[in-house]
């Protein structure tokens, strides 16, 4: 399982990278392989505003349908439009190509109440 | 998941890794590597599965066939010996307890299968009904069932084997010897594909499944897990229990008419209402839609048209071999022509489909 310690995580699977105000954000390598062959994924339109813990989409794979929950509240900059065509990449690299969505926090204090890659990897290791 | 069966084979999927989840009280492997993976290499050469946890029940005794005719749909003196039927047994009122393959081993003897989460139900059911002459065993513990499936099956197995497998049609079956084992093999499936089934010793499942895949290394077969064998059998139409059929769901409706012969001499349960449904035509009927905006229709999801609903999805997913978002459903019968567009609801939003020919993948011949 590749977890990279420069990200952090949510309990639902997400990963976060800061920069600044921004957090960009996609599901992490763990719950790509759980998921198996992704298919389809439901994204937010740049301008929409997601909430932390709340949906903000879907992603599909063969088999089932899982929520994506927002890690962070905030204003979404900018939307990975290559998954529409091509929802593979989150499998192939969930944490480069993969990626999701990039928002514009609210308070990136939020970001506090993530867990760091070892916290993660404790949780997953539980399931 | 301590509390679920295994089977024998439980061994291997935990060799592979592969993922394994409840289905209808067995611990089963959902995949091996990849459900596309293995759809592909059944559509295209071979895949091998394990599904030991169908049910095996036979019928002995003078009355056998008198039995098996009273609680099937289908016509079971038509039946050759070494030869199968797909057939249905329904309750009174016409819904299905269940829907299973007919062996007919001899004259007093007839092998049952049926599906492993209704094994119970089925038992109880036929037990019910059994009458004088007729015996009831229920032989599923002592069964092991692998099923080889794709176009390069034939070729795998005849390395294993002294038999002329050109020989074994579609639907019929042998007692042969496989890589040194007594095996009852059957020309059958659930995938759409030409292929075999196996019935073995349990203690030889394991034995077997790796001569299996040594011998169909260089033809590209793979372990294959629920996931694709859900797949490859919706492509194909072929029904499964608890979506396209069920207690309230009539074979009538459900499209496998095929298998109901309400002209056949005996009475068997469930023939009055089914007569009934087909004089004055059923109200609901199983078509398969193709997604027109972009969305995944998955089971229970309501279908609309108008803003009225009119049925439900029974099952869909982005099928893997036309890449396309399609399922099938239930809506009443009105709404079932080909080229009628309805909505399906998806997380809130309809979303337009439009009604479109099934099966929605055929074999070439």
């Amino acid at each position: 399982m590749n977890l990279p310690s420069s990200l952090k995580y949510s309990k639902e699977h997400e990963w976060v990278r800061v920069e600044g105000n921004k957090a960009h954000i996609g599901i992490s390598d763990f719950a790509q392989s759980e998921l198996g062959d992704i298919v389809f994924v439901e994204l937010p339109s740049v301008g929409d505003e997601i909430v932390q813990d709340n949906s903000f989409g879907s992603v599909e794979s063969v088999k089932t349908v899982s929520e994506l929950y927002a890690p962070v509240s905030g204003k979404v900059v900018e939307v990975n439009s290559e998954l529409e065509d091509s929802p593979e990449l989150v499998n192939s690299a969930p944490y480069e190509q993969g990626w999701m969505i990039v928002v514009e926090m609210d308070d990136p204090s939020q970001v506090d109440s993530l867990l760091s890659a070892d916290e993660y990897e404790n949780l997953v290791k539980e399931d | 998941m301590s509390d679920l069966k295994r089977t024998p084979l439980f061994p291997v999927y935990q060799a592979y890794g592969a993922k394994t989840i409840d289905f209808g009280g067995w611990e089963l492997p959902v995949q091996f590597s990849s459900i596309k993976e293995e759809h592909e290499a059944v559509r295209n050469r071979t895949g091998l599965f394990d599904v030991s946890h169908m049910g095996e029940i036979e019928v002995q005794g003078p009355e056998a066939l008198a039995f098996v005719q009273k609680i099937t749909t289908n016509d079971a003196s038509k039946l050759q010996t070494g030869a199968i039927q797909y057939s249905i047994m329904c309750y009174e009122n016409g819904g299905t307890v269940d829907d299973l393959l007919v062996y007919k081993k001899a004259d007093d003897c007839f092998l049952l299968v049926v599906n492993a989460a209704n094994l119970d139900t089925d038992f109880a059911w036929m037990k019910r009904h059994l009458q004088e002459n007729a015996e009831l065993v229920n032989v599923s513990e002592q069964t092991a069932l692998l099923a080889i499936q794709g176009p390069r099956s034939e070729e795998i197995l005849g390395k294993l084997t002294d038999m002329d497998l050109s020989q074994l049609k579609f639907f019929q079956f042998s007692e042969v010897r496989l890589a040194g084992f007594q095996v009852l093999l059957s020309r059958s499936g659930y995938t759409g594909e030409d292929g075999f089934e196996i019935y073995c010793n349990p203690e030889d499942a394991v034995q077997l499944w790796n001569k299996i895949l040594e011998a169909g290394k260089a033809e590209g077969i793979l372990p294959c897990g629920l996931g694709a064998r859900d797949t490859l059998r919706f492509e194909a139409r072929l029904p499964l229990y608890g979506q396209e059929l069920s207690e309230q769901i009539s074979p009538l409706e459900a499209g496998v008419g095929f298998a109901v012969k309400l002209d056949k001499e005996v009475d068997f349960i469930g023939k009055s209402a089914l007569l009934k449904q087909k004089s004055e035509g059923v109200s609901r009927k199983l078509v398969g839609i193709e997604m027109i905006e972009r969305g995944i229709p998955r089971t229970h999801y309501p279908v609309y048209v108008n803003d009225k609903k009119i049925g439900e999805v029974t099952t869909g997913t982005q099928s893997p071999t036309l890449k396309k978002n399609i399922g099938l459903v239930l809506v009443e019968v009105e709404f079932a022509g080909i080229g009628t567009e309805l909505e399906v609801e998806i997380r809130g939003k309809r979303l337009k489909a439009v009604v479109v020919k099934t099966p929605f993948y055929k074999r070439g011949k």
